[in-house]
């Protein structure tokens, strides 16, 4: 089968084309709206945004533009697509149990520890931490920040209800995650729906942050910022970690999604291994 | 090898041995093999072949558990001459490393500059799988053009297909492992009737044609 050159070429065009529009429509947004999203890693980004092209009936980026700056609803609806991700209670069981072999001891220490959940999401990961603070006789020395863009994924955090669905998978989280009590004690189910005790929020303050644009707004002892970079690019990753720095107090913890590492950001030199494999790191400097 | 004519699955409009002609040799900058049920095997008799000086970087997307973890990448480890590796996000690619999508992540690949980049997501997952074939392939093929060697390997579904026609598309190379010699023919039957793919081998051959195919590739 020979190659047909001048279709392939065809294509790169398009490609080329599609870069053109992707920058044009975050260009766009960020002027017209303010939210940030020219540094997003681009792979992720064109996919999100051709799910929207053809939700929205259209077929092609410039179209979305056009739709984008002048209906400030299909605007929202984007800003869903571009911030609603998957997450979990205790997912990746093995981090929290490593935090709280590693981590724990040390904050056993402070008389008073502040705690940053960057890119928070719906709350799954802000409750499951709670769960293991409370378990730990941490808590109540504990003030924790909940953040993240996306207005509408704070307000279910808020809410602390999850679907009922998901504990099985949570119990079993739990439990591999070193969970010294029994799950189901935390949440009371009603219809399809787990309704986590309002205990576990106490001490909790959400609110939205936009890493890319806001600035730092306090010290914290420990920052969470999971799943969350991977949708930067480089350049991006670097700039919040400059901001983690910043809000990060001096032997302060970092700990980062499974599959991120610091390794390939500029403030490496800042920081010691707790366990590099958790992706949990210490800042030294 | 003998063309087997009779029996051709759905879809498959013929045969090929694995000669390599001269308008396929050309610098390749990136190997993307997808594969599920039956995966495992597959791969392993792929990369026993694969010399430590193979000129290009693997990118693997092989539907595992959620819970599956660093002792995959370490079992691949001690049966090659290759690196394997669970990619991490916005990593470099080399030549000669096999770079696996982690449990429970998409994994794309794009390009800084000079260099192949990594980059990992965890939107919903693509016709049940995360990682998702479709989605690691299209994004080589958005990446690298006529660059890409695309692999399809068995698997009991038909994640891949799209992602072997957008490669076909943008001017890569298809090869698919023959439906007959796969543990699980679907995902190879379905990348063959939705691309116009380049090769369709038993397993066993696929290693070799890829040195083959590569020749003109230098690190
Ligand atoms: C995959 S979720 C991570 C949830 C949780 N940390 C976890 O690991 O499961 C990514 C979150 O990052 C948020 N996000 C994306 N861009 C952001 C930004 N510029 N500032 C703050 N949060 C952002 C999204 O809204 C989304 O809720």
């Amino acid at each position: 089968m020979a190659n047909q050159p001048a279709q392939i070429l065809d294509e790169q065009a398009k490609a080329d084309l599609e870069e053109i529009e992707i920058r044009l429509l975050t260009e766009g947004i960020f002027r017209h709206y303010g939210f940030d999203f020219r540094d997003y890693s681009l792979p992720s980004l064109r996919r999100r945004v051709w799910k929207r092209v053809y939700a929205e009936g259209l077929s092609t980026i410039a179209g979305l533009i056009e739709k984008v700056l002048h209906d400030p609803q299909s605007m929202e609806r984007l800003l869903l697509d571009l911030s609603i991700n998957t997450t979990a209670m205790f997912r990746d069981p093995t981090f929290y149990l490593a935090f709280r072999e590693k981590v724990v001891p040390l904050l056993r220490t402070y008389p008073f520890v502040r705690m940053w959940h960057a890119g928070c999401s719906t709350g799954e990961e802000v409750y499951s931490m709670a769960i293991l603070l409370q378990e730990e006789g941490l808590y109540d020395r504990c003030r924790i920040y909940a953040t993240d863009i996306n207005e509408a994924v704070l307000q279910k955090a808020k809410s602390g209800i999850f679907p009922l669905s998901t504990m099985q998978e949570n119990t079993s989280n739990y439990i591999t995650a070193g969970g010294s009590g029994t799950f189901s004690d935390y949440y009371t189910a009603r219809y399809d729906y787990a309704i986590f005790r309002p205990s576990l929020r106490e001490n909790v303050v959400f609110a939205q942050h936009n890493l890319v644009t806001d600035a730092s707004f306090n010290h914290f002892n420990v920052i969470f910022c999971r799943n969350v970079l991977i949708y930067f690019n480089n350049a991006l990753q670097d700039r919040v970690q400059q901001l983690f720095l910043q809000s990060m107090e001096m032997f302060g913890i970092l700990g980062l999604g499974k599959k991120e590492s610091i390794k390939y950001t500029k403030v490496v030199d800042h920081y010691e291994d707790v366990d590099p494999e958790e992706k949990l790191y210490r800042r030294i400097r | 090898m003998s063309a087997p004519q009779q029996k051709l699955p759905p879809g498959i409009r013929a045969w090929t041995d694995g000669r390599v002609e001269a308008a396929a040799l050309r610098a390749y900058e990136l190997v993307v093999i997808g594969c599920s049920m039956g995966g495992m095997k597959a791969l392993m008799t792929i990369f026993e072949v694969l010399p430590k000086d193979f000129p290009l970087p693997i990118v693997v997307a092989q539907h595992r558990y959620k819970t599956s973890n660093e002792a995959l990448p370490a079992y691949f480890r001690r049966h090659t001459a290759l690196d394997v590796v669970d990619a991490l996000d916005k990593q470099w690619v080399q030549p000669g490393t096999v770079y696996l999508a982690p449990a429970d992540y998409h994994l794309l690949v794009d390009r800084d500059g000079e260099h192949g980049e990594l980059s990992l997501s965890v939107d919903a997952a693509v016709a049940y799988s995360r990682p998702s074939i479709d989605v690691m392939f299209e994004s080589a093929a958005d990446a690298y053009g006529q660059g890409v060697i695309g692999i399809v390997l068995t698997g009991a579904n038909a994640d891949g297909a799209r992602g072997a026609k957008r490669i076909k598309q943008r001017g890569g190379f298809v090869i698919v492992q023959d439906p007959q010699s796969a543990e699980s023919p679907s995902m190879p039957e379905a990348a063959i009737a939705a691309a116009r793919v380049d090769r369709i081998l038993p397993l066993e051959r696929i290693g070799p044609f890829l040195i083959e195919l590569c020749r003109s590739t230098s690190p």
